[in-house]
C-alpha cells in the first residue's frame, strides 16, 4: 500500500533507437483503377477455358421477397457446368439470396415468397422434391460448419441418409471409396487420409471449409454453390480452395458468391453483377472487369462503392 | 444474355413457398414425425384433463363455509367440518420454512458468487446444496425426526406421555421444509447474480464503494425478480411436500396448540395442511371422504398456478428484460428435483 | 460472516448423512448383506417389529427388503425409460415441428405438469385412473388366479409407472428442449443443404448434440423417481408385494411398494425399536443412491461444456 504523503514515482519513457519507418509503397500497376491488380491478372492468365461448357440450370425473371420487400428483381440467368460462374455486387444486393434460391433454402424462412422459373436440366425445381434437389445441388456455406462428427462421418453423411432402394443406413464399407474419392476431389486427403475417425472439429479452419465441399461432394451433385466461402479464412487457404474450384469446374457446375472482386477475377468464367436486387450486368468476366458496359458496373468494379 | 442489363416490370404475383411437406419422407421418419406431433398435443391434453377434472370436482364439491369452518371428526364426513385449520397449516408452514430459506439462500449465494474464499469451500457448498436439492423429501423428514426428538429441542415440539420428545410440531416442520427450499433459492439467486455483467460491480467499486455496500444496494436491487422467483420456487415447493408433514406434522385433523402461549404454543403443536388433509381424506389414509379431499385438493391445484403465474410476471419485466419462455421453462424445472 | 454460514450449512448437511447411516446401523448389523435380499413377507416382518414379538426363528431385526428395491427398480426403471421416450418426442415436437403459438403454449403447459403436488397426483391416481384400470383392466378370472397369494386391484404396478412418468416427463422435457433449442442453427442449415429431411437431420445431428443433456436429464428424473413417496404410497400398492415378472400380463398389475413408499406407509413406527431401525436404513440406501445420482448428474453435465451448451 502506497503512503499517501508520498509523491507518485516518475517513469521515464526511454527512447534508445531510431523509429522504424515503412518505405512508401509502390504505385499499383495498370493504372486504371478499372481493372484487377497484375497479381489476379497472372493467376488467372495461367489457366485456360474448360473442355466443353453446357448448360445445366436456368433462371428466368426470377423475383424473391422476403415479407413485403423484393429482394431479387427479375433475374434472369444460365449457370453452365465447366465454367465457373461469380456473383459479385455489395452487400444488400441480392446476390446471397438467389444462391439460396437455387437449392430452395429460401423455404426454411417463413414469409419467403417467389415468382420466375427456375431449372434443373430442363425441370422447374419446384416440381421436384426438395431433398432431392438439393443433393444435386449443394452448398457450401460462410462459415465451415462440419458436423460433430468424425471426418469420415461427416463426408459420409448426405450418403449415408439417401434413402436408397429399401436399405436405410449404407453400410461404412461401401461409402469409403465415395468418401475418400471425394475427401480427394476437395484435395483433403492427403491431409487427413491416415486418420478419418478424428473429429471434425479438429481440422483447421481451411481443411474445415474442405471438408465441408468434401462433403458437399459426396453426392456427386450437378451443382455446387458456394457462398463466400473463404472470406473466413486466411489467404494459403483461400488459395488453395481456389484452385480447387477451377479444377473442379469441369465436373460441376459451379457458381460462387463473394465480395472480392479480385477473387471473383480469379476464379470465374461469367461474372454476374448485381445491385440492389436487379442483374445490372452479365458476362464472361475479362469483359465485365475490362470493359463494362453499364455504369454502375464500372463504378463497383472500379471501387467507387462496396 | 450478355452485356445489356434487363429493366424490371412491375413485380409479378408471388407465391409463397410451403414448408418442407412431409409425404415424401421415408415411412419411418413420417412415423416420427407424428408421433412428436401426437407427444406434444397429448402432453397438453393430459395437462387440460388434470385442471379441467380437479376443476369440475373440486368446484362442485367447494363451499365458501369449507374455509372457514375446522375439521370436525364425526360419522358423517362428507357433512362436518372444514379445512380452516390445514389452510392456516398449509400457510404457517410455508411462511417458517420461507422465512429461514430465503435469507439463507440468498445470502449463501452472495457469498458463493461475490466472495467465494476459500474456493474449496465454495465447490463443498454448491456439491452439497446440489446434493442436498436430490435428497427426497422423506429422508430429509427422518432425519429432521431424528434431531428433534432429542431431550434438548422439546421446547420445540412437545413430550409425550411416556416422556420421549414428540419431535413433530409446526416449527419442526418448517425448519425442515427449508431445506427443501433452500437449494431453489440458492440456484436461482446465483444464476442471476451471474448474469450480471461484470461492469456494474466494477462501476460500483469504482466509485469507491465497498464490497458490502455493492451488494447491498446495488447487486441484490438489480437481481429482484430471479431472487423473487426463487423464492416463489421455493415456496410452491414446501406447499406441495406432503412426506414431511406427514412424518413432522403428525396426522391430526386439527391443529392442537401445545401449553397456553398463543401463537408459540400453535408453533409447537401439531396440525395438518392442505396437503396431509387431502391424503388423509383420501382412500390412503383414514377419512374416506373423496369430497373434501377433491375440494382441498383443487385449492392445491390453484394455489399452484398463482404461484406458477407469479414466477411468469416476475420474470417478464424487470432489468433482466423478458425472459423468454424456454428461459422461465429452464429456471423453473431444474431445480426441480426429488420432492415429496 | 457469511463463510461462516456456509461451513454451518455443510456441518448440517453432513451431520444429516452421518446421524441416519448411525441410526440406520443397527437394521445393517443384524441382517449383513442379507438385507437387501429376498425372504419372507415385508408386511409381517414389519408388523412383527411394531407388535414387538420377533417372527419365529428370527431376531426382532429381521428384515428383507427385495420386495422393496425390486419394486423401486421396477417402477423407476420403466418410468423413466418411458419418459424419456415420451419427452425427447416432446422436446423434438417443441423445437422442430411445433407452430409458433402452440410453442408459447406449451411452456405453461410444462410448468403446470411439474407443479402439480405429489398428493394431487395420488388422489388422481386413487379416486380416478385406479378404479377404472380395476374394472377395465383387470378381469375376475385373472384375480382368482392370484387371489391365494395376492389381492389385485387398481392399486398396481401399472397405475403407479403411469403417474410417475406423467410427473417425471416435465423435467426432462425442459431439459432437452433447451439442449436442442442450442443446437447451432448453422449445423441444421448445413444438413438440410444437403437433402437430409428435418427428421434425420434432428436424428442425426441435433440430438447427437444434446445426448449429455438428455444423459443430465435422465439421471435428474431417476432421482426424482426414487424420492417419490406420496404418489406411490398412495397408488403403487397395497402390500409390499414382490411383482412377478413371470405371471405374464398379470405382472402388470400386482402392487408394489417402493423404498420410500414404506418409509411413508411405516411412518409411525420411526420411534419404536426395531422399526426405526429399519425405517432409516431404507433411508440411508435412499440417501446413497441419491448421492451416487447427483455424481453421476454432475459426471453427465460435463460433456456440455463441449459445445457451450448450459443446462
Amino acid at each position: 500500500m502506497m503512503d499517501p504523503l508520498m509523491p507518485p514515482p516518475v517513469r521515464r519513457i526511454v527512447v534508445d533507437r531510431k523509429p522504424y519507418v515503412a518505405p512508401p509503397a509502390p504505385p499499383p500497376n495498370g493504372a486504371s483503377g478499372a481493372s484487377p491488380a497484375s497479381g489476379a491478372r497472372a493467376a488467372r492468365a495461367s489457366r485456360g477455358p474448360a473442355a466443353h461448357v453446357r448448360e445445366r440450370m436456368s433462371l428466368e425473371s426470377v423475383w424473391l421477397a422476403y415479407g413485403e420487400n423484393w429482394v431479387v428483381r427479375d433475374v434472369s440467368l444460365p449457370v453452365r457446368q465447366g465454367e465457373v460462374l461469380a456473383m459479385i455486387g455489395a452487400s444488400g444486393s441480392g446476390k446471397t439470396t438467389l444462391l439460396r434460391s437455387l437449392n430452395r433454402l429460401t423455404e426454411i424462412t417463413d414469409g419467403a415468397a417467389r415468382s420466375g422459373s427456375i431449372t434443373l436440366d430442363g425441370q422447374d425445381i419446384h416440381a421436384l422434391e426438395v431433398n432431392d434437389l438439393r443433393r444435386r445441388v449443394s452448398m457450401v456455406f460462410q462459415q465451415p460448419n462440419p458436423f460433430p462428427m468424425s471426418i469420415f462421418d461427416n463426408v459420409a453423411y448426405a450418403l449415408a441418409e439417401r434413402p436408397k432402394s429399401g436399405r436405410r443406413r449404407r453400410r461404412t464399407r461401401e461409402l469409403e471409396s465415395a468418401v475418400n474419392d471425394a475427401l480427394r476431389r476437395a484435395g483433403l486427403y492427403d491431409e487427413v487420409a491416415g486418420d478419418l475417425d478424428r473429429s471434425a472439429l479438429k481440422l483447421s479452419g481451411g481443411q474445415q471449409q474442405r471438408l465441408c465441399i468434401a462433403r458437399a461432394l459426396a453426392a456427386e451433385p450437378e451443382v455446387l454453390l458456394l457462398d463466400e466461402p473463404c472470406s473466413a479464412l486466411d489467404p494459403i487457404s483461400t488459395a488453395i480452395i481456389e484452385e480447387l474450384i477451377v479444377g473442379l469446374r469441369e465436373s460441376v457446375a459451379i457458381v460462387i458468391v463473394t465480395h472480392n472482386l479480385q477473387q471473383a477475377f480469379r476464379v470465374a468464367d461469367h461474372v454476374a453483377f448485381m445491385h440492389l436486387g436487379e442483374l445490372i450486368e452479365y458476362g464472361p468476366s475479362e469483359q465485365v472487369f475490362d470493359r463494362p458496359v453499364e455504369q454502375r458496373t464500372r463504378d463497383y468494379v472500379g471501387g467507387a462503392f462496396g | 444474355m450478355a452485356g445489356a442489363a434487363l429493366s424490371p416490370g412491375a413485380p409479378p404475383a408471388p407465391v409463397r413457398p410451403l414448408r418442407e411437406s412431409t409425404s415424401s419422407w421415408p415411412i419411418l421418419d413420417r412415423v416420427g414425425y407424428w408421433l412428436s406431433w401426437a407427444t406434444g398435443i397429448g402432453l397438453c391434453l393430459i395437462a387440460a384433463a388434470i385442471v379441467l377434472y380437479m376443476g369440475i370436482k373440486g368446484l362442485s364439491y367447494l363451499r365458501l363455509s369449507l374455509f372457514v369452518t375446522s375439521p370436525a371428526p364425526s360419522l358423517h364426513q362428507t357433512q362436518s367440518g372444514g379445512f380452516s385449520d390445514p389452510i392456516i397449516g398449509t400457510l404457517t408452514v410455508t411462511a417458517i420454512g420461507t422465512l429461514i430459506a430465503a435469507p439463507l439462500g440468498v445470502g449463501l449465494a452472495v457469498w458463493f458468487s461475490e466472495y467465494g474464499r476459500p474456493t474449496w469451500l465454495a465447490r463443498a457448498i454448491e456439491s452439497a446444496l446440489e446434493m442436498l436439492a436430490g435428497v427426497p423429501s422423506v429422508v430429509l423428514a427422518i432425519f429432521g425426526l431424528l434431531i428433534f426428538a432429542q431431550g434438548f429441542l422439546s421446547f420445540l415440539s412437545q413430550r409425550a406421555a411416556t416422556g420421549g420428545v414428540l419431535g413433530q410440531s409446526f416449527v419442526n416442520a418448517g425448519i425442515v421444509m427449508s431445506a427443501l427450499a433452500l437449494p431453489l433459492v440458492f440456484a436461482s439467486t446465483r444464476e442471476s447474480l451471474a448474469q450480471l455483467p461484470d461492469r456494474t460491480r466494477e462501476a460500483s467499486y469504482a466509485l469507491g464503494k465497498t464490497r458490502a455496500t455493492t451488494i447491498r444496494r446495488v447487486l441484490l436491487p438489480s437481481i429482484r425478480p430471479g431472487m423473487a422467483s426463487g423464492i416463489v420456487l421455493g415456496m410452491g415447493r414446501i406447499i406441495g411436500d406432503t412426506a414431511i408433514i406427514t412424518i413432522l406434522l403428525g396426522a391430526t385433523l386439527k391443529n392442537e396448540p401445545v401449553g397456553g402461549t398463543p401463537v408459540l404454543g400453535a408453533l409447537r403443536g401439531t396440525g395438518s395442511t392442505l396437503t396431509s388433509y387431502v391424503f388423509n381424506n383420501s382412500p390412503a389414509g383414514e377419512g374416506n371422504s373423496h369430497e373434501k379431499a377433491y375440494a382441498a385438493a383443487f385449492v392445491l391445484l390453484l394455489l399452484v398456478l398463482l404461484l406458477n403465474a407469479l414466477v411468469t410476471r416476475l420474470t417478464e419485466g424487470g432489468p433482466m428484460g423478458r425472459a423468454s419462455g424456454a428461459q422461465r421453462l429452464r429456471m423453473v424445472l431444474l431445480q426441480y428435483l426429488p420432492w415429496k | 460472516m457469511l463463510g461462516a454460514l456456509a461451513v454451518l450449512v455443510l456441518v448440517l448437511i453432513g451431520a444429516m448423512v452421518v446421524t441416519v447411516l448411525i441410526k440406520a446401523w443397527p437394521s445393517f448389523a443384524h441382517n449383513g448383506l442379507r438385507w437387501f435380499g429376498p425372504g419372507g413377507e415385508v408386511d409381517a416382518q414389519t408388523r412383527a417389529m411394531r407388535e414387538g414379538t420377533a417372527l419365529p426363528g428370527h431376531s426382532i431385526y429381521y428384515f428383507r427388503a427385495w420386495p422393496l428395491i425390486w419394486g423401486t427398480l421396477v417402477t423407476t426403471v420403466l418410468a423413466v425409460l418411458a419418459a424419456l421416450i415420451v419427452s425427447t418426442l416432446a422436446a423434438i415436437f417443441i423445437t422442430e415441428f411445433a407452430p409458433a403459438r402452440m410453442r408459447r403454449a406449451i411452456e405453461p403447459v410444462i410448468r403446470l405438469l411439474a407443479g402439480v403436488p405429489s398428493v394431487v397426483y395420488g388422489l388422481l391416481g386413487i379416486l380416478l385412473i385406479a378404479p377404472w384400470i380395476n374394472e377395465n383392466l383387470i378381469s375376475n378370472p385373472r384375480k382368482q388366479s392370484v387371489i391365494y397369494v395376492v389381492q389385485l386391484n387398481g392399486a398396481n404396478l401399472t397405475t403407479g409407472t403411469l403417474i410417475l412418468m406423467v410427473m417425471i416427463t416435465p423435467i426432462m422435457v425442459a431439459i432437452t428442449t433447451n439442449a436442442l433449442a442450442s443446437v447451432p442453427s448453422s449445423w441444421q442449415e448445413g444438413s438440410a443443404a444437403l437433402g437430409v429431411n428435418r427428421w434425420r437431420t434432428i436424428w442425426r445431428v441435433s440430438l447427437r448434440t444434446a445426448r449429455p443433456a438428455i444423459a443430465a436429464a435422465t439421471v435428474l428424473a431417476t432421482a426424482r423417481a426414487l424420492g417419490e413417496a406420496v404418489m406411490l404410497a398412495m397408488v403403487s400398492g397395497g402390500s409390499a408385494f414382490s411383482a412377478n415378472p413371470l405371471d405374464g400380463l398379470t405382472f402388470l398389475y400386482e402392487p408394489v411398494r417402493p423404498l420410500a413408499a414404506e418409509i411413508l406407509q411405516e411412518s409411525e413406527g420411526l420411534t419404536i425399536g426395531a422399526l426405526s431401525h429399519t425405517l432409516y436404513a431404507i433411508g440411508a440406501v435412499l440417501l446413497v443412491s441419491a448421492t451416487f445420482l447427483s455424481l453421476a448428474g454432475w459426471a453427465a453435465k460435463q460433456p456440455l461444456k463441449r459445445y457451450g451448451i448450459r443446462a
